[in-house]
């Protein structure tokens, strides 16, 4: 399936690109890390401490563990900092 | 309710009597104003404020809900900016208009705690000395978990 995929913040200034489309059949978030983090570097080294990112699911924050079959966009970011 | 994610700056004054306007049934508003604050170390050239269109707005708009649910709130106003600021600049505001003012206070102190970290924004500070991704802290997730436990 295509899946739009964006970064923000300091995800996005390692991987370089603020959302691109992908070709992917990764049933979860913890599968697509894995499949990116395969491709290059620079994305392994984005996802190399889960711990520090967050991640939501057509706009929706939620876990790693969570499906993304017919999502249509997948948005990985640090901490939010509002206020 | 009104949400508003913008770029432009805005006059706290003028939003704060446009909300005020009309309220007959509301004895208390309470107002945050938040502002880009100087770094003791390092003076700060500006700030950079990141967010996630869309999801920003649904986020707020949930919060704002949230808050409605729990106290008897008779309006909402949370407007945030996002792009280049100076320090002294307006970053956000939120009202809340209730009956009482106890519940126009806790409704201002919780929507202030959400909007720190469950609202998708960024932010960098940049000095002389180049710039940082603004890192969240452990106390704004306890500040969560006391709301959540029913305070």
């Amino acid at each position: 399936m295509k899946l739009d995929v964006m970064y923000f913040a300091w995800v996005r200034e390692r991987i370089g690109v603020p959302r691109e489309t992908v070709e992917t059949e990764a049933a979860t978030v913890a599968d697509l890390v894995r499949e990116l983090s395969a491709r290059e570097g620079r994305y392994e080294l984005a996802f190399s401490d889960l711990e520090a990112l967050r991640v939501a699911v057509d706009q929706d924050l939620t876990d790693f563990d969570a499906s993304i079959t017919g999502a249509r966009e997948v948005a990985f970011f640090p901490p939010m900092t509002g206020g | 309710m009104r949400i508003l994610v913008q770029e432009a700056p805005f006059d706290v004054g003028a939003e704060l009597n446009a909300f005020q306007a009309d309220k007959t049934d509301m004895g208390a508003v309470v107002t945050f104003s938040g502002l880009v604050r100087d770094l003791p170390e390092a003076p700060l050239r500006h700030m950079l404020i990141e967010h996630y269109p869309g999801m920003t707005e649904r986020a707020l708009t949930k919060i704002a809900e949230d808050a409605c649910a729990r106290w008897s709130l008779g309006d909402v106003l949370v407007i945030h900016r996002y792009g280049q600021m100076a320090p002294g600049d307006q970053i956000m505001m939120v009202a809340t208009a209730s009956p009482h003012r106890k519940d126009a206070f806790a409704a201002a102190d919780f929507l202030m705690d959400y909007l720190k970290s469950r609202a998708p924004f960024w932010k960098k500070e940049v000095t002389a000395d180049g710039s940082d991704w603004v890192a969240a802290k452990d106390e704004d997730e306890e500040a969560l978990r006391q709301w959540q436990q029913g305070s």
